[in-house]
């Protein structure tokens, strides 16, 4: 089956050169002549009106470029799904940390000073801080009721299953927010020009994200308005909506400085103020049958988005669809729910809502389980999705997928059985409260690759390919480089449907002027859509080689250069476009939330091995298997770096990173006190895939990116539970956690548990 | 140079050549690197010690430069990650890297690579356990450290550290 030479094979990575050198050139590594810095003065309250701004001694604030709310030629909104949020806050502050002035300085070492010098008089407005402090509406901070969107999935008749089941489950489940931790902060560099407009350069994930939220902002048109990635060092999901906010500051300071002006956040800015993931609540209420089959059940999931709505709304789709997990409900309501509070906006951060209500499904089949008296194992066998059997939005399934088998496999790659039992018998024996106790759990999970429902309808995708004056190619997109990999599985795509070597395809630098709107680079949908929209440019090129003639049906590297070269030098700019068609086939219904929710599910188990020790009530993994189904596998170093990568933030979500919160605000905002897993934290992390391939993918593939972060905390709380024989339903579950449950439950006791 | 309040002048060697900069004292040696002499391939993560993508060798020692003060650095010896590779051949760990997947984005590369070929210059032949204990000073957030940690086994056995 496998007759492609270049896909399914490890490429060097395209950018890989400059960056084991050092050369590759990052916001922060580019200077422009006459470039001034800038800052940002930001909100000290959660909640209240401005009253007064105080520009303070010991600063010659004639020479200090300052920007407010008054500044702004257009919108003072950043544009994405509402215009609620502003750019500058304009009177009125909704959360912590929110930008209220901008300053500009060519000393970059006296803007620290000066933005301390700002003084800000607010007249403080009450505030909310939780989930439940929303809901109360005790306080309305954001529209009528505290709520940014709402979902509703009915399948089937649920109310009436109730009376039918033998046992009836809940479960109240609670994921905390983590910070997407990229190492290069974020970063912006701006120019204005009255003639040309607006120009940036900047670390950021979707080039026409920004290209929209300057054209508001500044009130141009779209060709007034160009933006440039520059290589960008990790993103995560946290550069997908803020350098929107931040190219929009750099640009009006440029405006009014009439100079190019460099915004870089150190590190606790960027923590403190950019996006987070959302935390959530999740309530689980299932009809069970006595042999532990899934009836039918109700799903309550609500994310808390912050003070404005920015991508609430879609990270809510996403949560509120994987809600039911890799399993058959014959019938299910689950109620999604966006609220406010006064938090700096959460946002999107790889996994977009399905790592939070994938948390809950997961440690829930757990207490499902044991309520019904069956392993883990067999209660998932139980309850698997098969093929033609349907999704929670009654998408039927088209994947020849086997989750038993899958399951089956992961749990001989992990050594399952042989553990669990001999881990049960050393527990039970282990002497009184103290010393090591072992346990091992799994989660089940699928992930959807591209937007969610009609979602790429309307993103509409545009990817072109050129041919070239040298005889070689280049791909146009807007999609990304981040570190994913999206620059090399491009070309390696472009490179095998037109026959040359992977040498001869070249990928252009995102810029708005050079290149369409491939849409944004999130949702896991590069390789499986722009994937294939490559694919089909590419064909363009050589289709219209052949038919003018110029080549023949099979031909030779030398013999495309010099077909191309010819046909550039003969009629100029030589391109192939191909623009994105929804599937025949694809129904969804945004009003019932019904339908084809994505294009393609990617498959996984993920098995989880803990010590826990009960002297510093750490917690070790000792072995981690992540097995997956991911479609065709296009470049084996790449994908399985994106498992490893995933897993391993999925790990720091479940056991390190704890963001503290006070009255809105972080306050760990740092390496130091925020921590994330260190190589010497880590397991060995153990990839496998499975390959059964995609018909709406490039060459087979789907989505891969986002996956890896859904599996690991539940894996590992259910370890946990398994090891200590307390469940662990928040997380992150950190030493002191781990001791206070330890503490409230009075015991540790494992006898007789989860055969 | 006095460790007054005032710039002043520094000498020392960067990746094998005589440098002078001017410079106060307590500026942090990242940003000489960085700004003065164009040495950019030096990365700034976190300003505090934790990260390590400001990783450079000082007089064969491994220092965070966003901790190391420039008077510090007078008559001392620097090499950063520019200073690895040979013209057009790269270093045997900057071809590891590449060909096992080590670099994702790329801004931890510089300094893990500058603290991989420390640590290989004290043990040519490590144990994985002496490269991940090796390497807990440098934080990726993209790898999860695997193929990093086999990049740098991989140099090993090519006789990096040798």
């Amino acid at each position: 089956m496998k007759t492609e030479r270049i896909v399914g094979t490890a490429v060097p990575r395209k950018e890989g050169r400059d960056k084991v050198t050092g050369q590759a050139q990052y916001v922060d590594d580019i200077g422009l002549p006459g470039m001034l810095y800038g800052a940002t003065v930001r909100s000290r309250v959660p909640r209240g009106k401005i009253v007064k701004i105080t520009f303070g001694a010991g600063i010659a604030w004639d020479e200090v470029v300052v920007v407010t709310a008054k500044d702004i030629p257009g919108k003072n909104c950043v544009a994405l799904i509402g215009e609620d949020q502003p750019c500058l806050a304009d009177g009125v502050v909704n959360h912590p940390e929110e930008p209220i002035l901008l300053l500009a300085h060519e000393d970059r070492h006296l803007l620290p000073k000066a933005v301390k010098a700002v003084e800000v008089d607010y007249d403080p407005l009450p505030a909310v801080f939780t989930i439940e402090q929303s809901e109360r509406m005790a306080t309305v901070i954001w529209g009528e009721d505290n709520t940014f969107k709402k979902y509703l999935i009915e399948k089937g008749e649920v109310d009436g299953v109730w009376e039918k089941a033998d046992y009836i489950v809940e479960g109240e489940y609670f994921t905390g927010a983590q910070e997407q931790l990229y190492i290069e902060n974020n970063g912006m560099i701006a120019v204005y020009d009255p003639e040309h407009g607006v120009t940036v350069w900047g670390s950021l994930q979707c080039p026409y994200y920004v290209h929209k939220a300057l054209m508001r902002l500044f009130g141009l048109g779209e060709n007034k308005v160009r933006v440039v990635q520059t290589e960008t060092g990790g993103a995560f999901g946290g550069k997908e909506e803020y350098p929107s906010m931040i190219a929009g500051h750099a640009a009006l300071l440029a405006k009014k400085a009439g100079r190019p002006v460099k915004i870089i956040y150190d590190r606790m800015e960027d923590m403190v103020a950019t996006t987070k993931r959302h935390p959530s609540r999740t309530r689980h209420r299932t009809a069970v049958s006595g042999d532990g089959k899934i009836l039918g059940g109700e799903i309550e999931f609500v994310v808390d988005g912050g003070a404005y709505m920015t991508l609430s709304p879609v990270v809510l789709s996403r949560g509120t669809i994987h809600a039911g997990g890799p399993y058959h409900w014959p019938s299910l309501r689950v109620r999604g729910k966006a609220v406010a509070t006064n938090a700096p906006p959460h946002g999107a951060f790889r996994g977009f809502g399905a790592p939070q209500s994938l948390f809950a499904m997961e440690r829930h089949m757990d207490r499902i389980a044991q309520v019904v008296g069956l392993t883990p194992v067999e209660i998932r066998k139980r309850n698997f999705l098969k093929p033609g059997l349907t999704t929670a939005t009654e998408q039927v399934v088209g994947d020849e997928i086997d989750l038993s088998g899958l399951l089956d496999r992961g749990l001989a790659l992990a050594d399952y059985a042989a553990k669990k039992e001999r881990f049960a018998r050393e527990n039970a024996t282990a002497s009184g409260q103290t010393g090591k106790r072992k346990g091992i759990g799994m989660a089940t999970f699928l992930h959807g690759a591209g937007f969610t429902g009609s979602g790429e309808r309307y993103l509409n995708s545009l990817v072109g390919v050129e041919g070239l004056v040298d005889g070689r190619v280049r791909v146009l997109v807007s999609s990304t480089e981040f570190g994913q990999g999206t620059n090399t599985v491009l070309c390696q795509i472009a490179a095998e449907a037109l026959g040359l070597p992977y040498e001869d395809v070249e990928i252009a630098q995102p810029d708005t002027e050079e290149v369409p709107n491939s849409g944004p680079t999130v949702a896991s949908r590069t390789v499986m859509v722009v994937g294939k929209l490559v694919q089909s440019a590419a064909r363009g090129i050589r289709q219209t080689l052949v038919a003018e003639g110029r080549l023949g049906e099979s031909y030779s590297r030398e013999e495309f250069r010099e077909a191309c070269q010819k046909r550039v030098a003969e009629k100029g700019e030589f391109f192939s476009w191909a623009r994105f068609e929804t599937p025949s086939g694809i129904y969804w219904d945004d009003e019932k939330y019904r339908g084809e929710a994505y294009a393609a599910y990617a498959w996984a188990v993920y098995i989880a091995e803990v010590r826990v020790d009960l002297t510093t009530y750490g917690v070790t993994l000792e072995d981690f298997v992540a097995l997956q189904e991911v479609g065709r596998v296009l470049h084996p170093v790449l994908a399985r770096g994106q498992i490893a990568g995933g897993v391993a933030q999925g790990i720091g979500y479940a056991l390190y990173e704890k963001v503290i919160w006070q009255d809105g605000r972080m306050q760990n905002g740092q390496m130091t006190n925020y921590i994330m897993p260190t190589s010497a934290d880590l397991p060995e992390i153990r990839v496998y895939f499975e390959e059964l391939g995609n018909a709406h993918g490039a060459y087979g593939a789907k989505g891969i990116g986002e996956l890896p972060m859904d599996g690991p905390a539940p894996a590992i709380a259910n370890a946990i539970e398994d090891a200590l024989g307390i469940p662990i339903n928040a997380i992150p579950v950190l030493p002191e956690d781990i001791f206070a449950a330890v503490t409230a439950a009075g015991d540790v006791h494992v006898e007789g548990r989860g055969r | 140079m006095s460790a007054g309040q005032g710039p002043g002048e520094i000498q020392f060697t960067v990746n094998g050549e005589a440098r002078s900069v001017r410079a106060y004292p307590m500026e942090r040696l990242l940003d000489v690197l960085r700004h003065q002499l164009g040495l950019t391939g030096t990365k700034e993560g976190c300003g505090e010690g934790e990260c390590g993508s400001c990783s450079v060798l000082m007089d064969g020692k491994l220092v965070n430069s966003c901790l190391v003060p420039v008077l510090q650095v007078e008559g001392a010896n620097v090499v950063t990650i520019e200073g690895l590779a040979q013209g057009a051949e790269l270093h045997a760990l900057q071809q590891a890297f590449l060909e096992w997947g080590g670099a994702q984005c790329g801004i931890c590369t510089p300094g893990m690579i500058v603290a991989a070929s420390h640590l290989l210059s004290r043990k040519a032949a490590p144990t994985l356990e002496d490269i991940r204990e090796g390497l807990a000073g440098n934080l990726c957030r993209c790898t999860g450290y695997i193929q990093i940690i086999e990049a740098v086994a991989e140099a090993a056995r090519r006789g990096v550290g040798r």
